[in-house]
């Protein structure tokens, strides 16, 4: 299989872009969802992820891809007793629309049951996403089914099988990438929920934009090795970002006074339960290690309030308005008014931030 | 010279769209362009398009793989996974390569692609997406098969009517480079077109040199976004072809000629809306001939030898865009006319309707998930759950009468193998508790007054919310005038069935049972479809056209509850909305036309002022869904 786009080489959906870069730098921030038109790159965007993350550290054999460094003992291959590191490339998994519930869950090996009598699991994709990216076009059109399996999955981090005569739980913990256009089917409130940032795709309508896209796609094509070489010194650049941010994570500081900023924003916003502010400020960590702050600012929290918050408005059904829309508002109603432009850049202090004690 | 642009038929220096075109280009470059969809109804010009394919691209390379997909085609068979009866028989593992890598280099030819299930869609544009196949089936011998090179053009035969809405699945339409219309297979002489087999091998080794000038490039994505296209693999496709034909003409350059070509061919059947009228009148003078293009593939005048700069007057100018306008008017030019007719009514562009999954029937939808319900003898290659535990206990018995048989594969034999028969099989079954879709059927009539038609939308409104919540299906049928509208295919994109709701006027007669026929065979296509049907009419009863159009209370009236007998006999549930007013339901007998309505179709009646919208929802769930 030919090298997927560079992710850096990607003009415009900066909103999609920065979402996955957070959840590749916390993974526990959750999924994603990118909602929007069909033909937008939203997935060369997730397949370019990939290449671009650095190789994980796996126990050879495994299936579930567990960590040398923290084997689980949960793990159903027995890691945990004797292993040998390797690595691996982070596994981005395609569940297709319509895949059989065996292929997501796992099922017997059939061919191990029928020609030599063994009783063996024979691990589905669920499995082969442990410790990357399960990703979903036309996630809306899943049947419910599988989207009941996932929404389980996806909370407990664990998937249990009891079917066929087997018994086993493996750890299957994964970012969810979801993408579709709603415009074709709605998604149920408790998918949605599972999704920790969710942006909106658009078809960019500035032509300029259009058409750089159109020519670097033309000289991929052509060249792919040209093409690559070209974008690798920023791949590698982005790649060493997301590792510095990775280390930083743990000594960001996210002051007591943020942490109400976030809940307030929540309440105005009328979201269940807490899982909006947790999102909020787990993302908002993570975009300050990226841009190399010390602690997590209003201004963060402003620019990630949409991407947290939108999915999770109650909701008419029928409303129309854009939740985008709804919660710039509440930002500036809670929040106050943005700063100035030019000094809502990296370290600059918002204003508002002032009231806070 | 701007035309109006509902001038027909098109014309102009412009190449006319050619099969023969899309027919070359794909030989030369079949996975690069993804492939055609072809739209009409299966007869000799298709074939004859197919087979001058299919000559075209084996002429090239001999050994190219030509695969037909039929509609039931098995996951497992387009993806490959383990051949399980010819693993029983071997004794040892055999697998099964799937029809993508076996069509790796060739020709994938999908049958009856508007009915296409999701899931093959899906593998086919992931497949056309990454050139490579993806994960075998699981549960059926993993590990194998996946990351095969498939590098394909796909042609699907769309064979979808334009009355009824079954379309190709947008997803995959969008990785095609060619969508041709039957009109377009009309005009061609086939046979004699088919490029020749020199010509094509060295365009194909010229293809990689071609390098396409920046202007062409911008060219045609302003032509895309100009025409409402709103995907941008439509101008990447444009550029490949236009690419293609200059390989095709062995230059190496891409020039504006090949650019106008493949706009027709590629972005003008996409158009979502006509272009902004020429700023300028000095858009390209069609040359005074109008003749049908030569129908033998050769090449019309502008394209061949030293290409002619179309606007030498203004190619000074560095920020001119007469490439744009050359190409947006080309393309205009080419739009398909029942395309044209229908952008420049101002209609919609024809929307892309849910793909629906599990199309082939209830059994389908049955087979995958749901409350497991026993098993039954059957094969699991078509997709059914082996049911491992019931098929070894159906194989227990016969072990000693087949151990002193002979053994089918003495190579692999021992005496401890389990021999499983195919007849042994068991595969699991599930009920799988259908889906229902509510068909609501809103009498917008002249007699239904405004105001009542304001409120039966807000009935709708909540039934729709509750629809939601639910996770049923709605579908929407308006009637008013001399026909019934389906406003809103089956679907549970409720801001679509709500903005269908907003934008419906009031006003007109009342073809009520017309509407009803229109129900009924909705209600019918949707139960083919393993869903269940229910009808919620909201009307007042008074019908005033008969069913052949004719404006006859008397016969308007008596059709409609014969149209009502008929909907009851199909065994479809229904609910009948009186939205009549105070006065008209306070008459006693023959003015309750909505109570005899709901009596002629076995339904329960319900008056709207008595019942406000919440009372509706609540009775429609008791009524109608059992929920």
């Amino acid at each position: 299989m030919a090298a997927p786009f560079p992710f850096t080489a990607l003009v415009g959906q900066d909103e999609l872009k920065r979402a996955l870069v957070l959840t590749a730098i916390d993974p526990r921030i959750g999924g994603v969802l990118a909602l929007g038109d069909r033909g937008t790159g939203k997935s060369t965007v997730v397949r370019g992820l990939a290449a671009l993350l650095p190789p994980i550290a796996v126990v050879a054999g495994c299936p579930y891809r567990c960590d040398p460094a923290q084997v689980r003992a949960a793990c159903p291959m027995g890691c945990a007793e004797r292993h040998t590191a390797a690595i691996a490339p982070v596994p981005v998994v395609d569940l297709p629309l319509g895949a059989t519930e065996d292929r997501v869950v796992g099922a017997l090996d059939l061919e191990k049951a029928l020609t030599r009598g063994e009783k063996a699991f024979e691990p589905g994709l669920l499995a082969r996403a442990n410790r990357g990216y399960l990703y979903i076009d036309e996630v809306n059109l899943l049947e419910d089914h599988l989207v009941d399996l996932l929404i389980d999955v996806a909370a407990s981090g664990e998937n249990v099988v009891e079917r066929d005569g087997l018994s086993v739980r493996h750890p299957a913990r994964f970012v969810l990438i979801g993408s579709g256009n709603p415009e074709e089917g709605e998604l149920r409130p408790q998918l949605l929920d599972r999704f920790g940032l969710a942006v909106e795709v658009t078809t960019p309508t500035v032509i300029a934009e259009r058409v750089e896209i159109v020519r670097r796609r033309d000289a991929y094509e052509q060249a792919p090795g040209a093409f690559l070489a070209r974008f690798e010194p920023e791949q590698a650049a982005l790649r060493a970002r997301i590792l510095a941010a990775r280390d930083a994570l743990a000594d960001v500081a996210v002051p007591e006074a943020r942490i109400e900023d976030a809940a307030r924003l929540c309440v105005a916003l009328r979201t269940d339960g807490v899982r909006g502010e947790l999102t909020l400020v787990r993302a908002a960590r993570a975009l300050a290690a990226y841009e190399g702050a010390d602690e997590v600012t209003l201004a963060h929290l402003r620019q990630l309030a949409a991407s947290a918050l939108r999915h999770r408005l109650r909701r008419d059904p029928l409303d129309e308005a854009g939740s985008t829309a709804r919660v710039a508002r509440a930002v500036v109603e809670v929040f106050g008014p943005p700063p100035e432009p030019h000094a809502a850049g990296n370290g600059a202090r918002d204003p508002a931030e002032a009231r806070a004690p | 010279v701007s035309a109006p642009p509902d001038a027909a038929p098109p014309t102009g220096d412009a190449p006319p769209p050619d099969p023969t075109d899309a027919l070359a280009l794909l030989a030369i470059d079949p996975a690069g362009l993804g492939g055609a969809l072809v739209r009409g109804p299966a007869d000799p010009r298709r074939d004859a398009w197919l087979a001058a394919l299919r000559t075209a691209i084996t002429a090239a390379t001999p050994e190219a793989p030509w695969r037909r997909v039929p509609l039931h085609v098995t996951e497992q068979r387009l993806t490959g996974g383990l051949d399980l009866v010819a693993t029983l028989a071997a004794g040892r593992p055999v697998a099964e390569r799937g029809l993508l890598a076996e069509a790796d280099g060739g020709v994938l030819v999908l049958a009856g692609a508007q009915r296409i299930a999701a899931t093959t869609a899906a593998h086919v544009g992931a497949a056309l997406d990454t050139g490579a196949t993806g994960d075998t089936l699981g549960g059926l011998g993993g590990g194998m098969g996946g990351g095969h090179p498939v590098r394909i053009a796909v042609v699907a035969l769309d064979e979808g009517r334009p009355d009824d809405d079954e379309r190709a699945p947008a997803g995959l339409a969008d990785r095609l480079a060619f969508h041709l219309d039957h009109a377009h297979l009309d005009h061609a002489s086939l046979p004699d077109a088919v490029p020749d087999t020199r010509a094509i091998a060295a365009a194909r080794a010229l293809l990689p040199h071609v390098t396409a000038p920046d202007d062409v490039i911008a060219g045609l994505t302003v032509t895309a976004a100009a025409l409402g296209i709103a995907s941008l693999r439509a101008p990447i496709l444009a550029l490949r072809a236009a690419r293609a034909q200059a390989a095709r003409d062995g230059r190496t350059t891409v020039t504006v000629a090949d650019a106008r070509r493949a706009a027709a061919l590629v972005l003008a059947p996409r158009a979502t809306r006509l272009p902004p009228s020429e700023p300028t009148d000095d858009a390209p003078e069609p040359p005074p001939d109008g003749e049908p293009p030569p129908p033998d593939g050769e090449l019309p005048p502008p394209p061949d030898g030293e290409p002619r700069q179309p606007d030498d007057d203004r190619a000074a100018a560095p920020d001119d865009r007469p490439l744009d306008d050359l190409l947006v008017e080309t393309a205009r030019a080419a739009i398909p006319a029942g395309l044209l007719a229908l952008l420049s009514a101002g209609g919609p562009p024809r929307t892309t309707r849910q793909p629906a999954s599990g199309r082939a029937g209830p059994e389908r939808r049955t087979a995958h998930g749901g409350r497991p319900a026993g098993n039954r003898p059957g094969d699991p290659r078509r997709g059914d759950r082996l049911d491992i535990v019931a098929t070894l206990r159906t194989a227990a018995p016969w072990q000693p009468l087949r151990r002193s048989g002979p053994a089918p594969d003495p190579d692999a034999g021992t005496a401890r193998r389990l021999e499983v028969r195919r007849a042994d099989l068991r595969v699991r079954r599930f009920v799988h508790k259908a889906g229902t879709t509510l068909i609501f059927a809103v009498d917008a009539s002249g007699s239904a007054a405004l105001a009542r038609l304001a409120e039966t939308k807000g009935a709708v409104e909540l039934l729709l919310a509750d629809c939601y919540v639910r996770r049923d299906e709605v579908a929407v049928i308006a009637f008013r005038g001399a026909r019934p509208d389906l406003l809103l295919p089956p679907t549970r994109a409720l801001v679509r069935a709500k903005r269908a709701l907003a934008d419906l006027p009031g006003g007109g007669a009342t073809p009520l049972a017309a509407a009803l026929d229109a129900a009924r065979d909705l209600a019918l296509a949707v139960r083919r479809r393993g869903r269940t049907p229910a009808l919620v009419v909201l009307t007042d009863g008074r019908a005033n056209v008969a069913r052949d159009g004719t404006r006859s209370r008397v016969a308007g009236e008596a059709d409609a509850l014969a149209a009502a007998r008929l909907v009851r006999a199909a065994g479809i549930p229904a609910l009948v909305i009186d939205s009549a007013d105070r006065a008209g339901r306070q008459d006693p007998g023959p003015q309750r036309q909505a109570a005899a309505l709901a009596t002629a179709l076995d339904a329960r009646y319900v008056a709207l002022p008595h019942a406000d919208a919440r009372g509706v929802s609540r009775i429609v769930r008791a009524e109608l869904t059992g929920a």
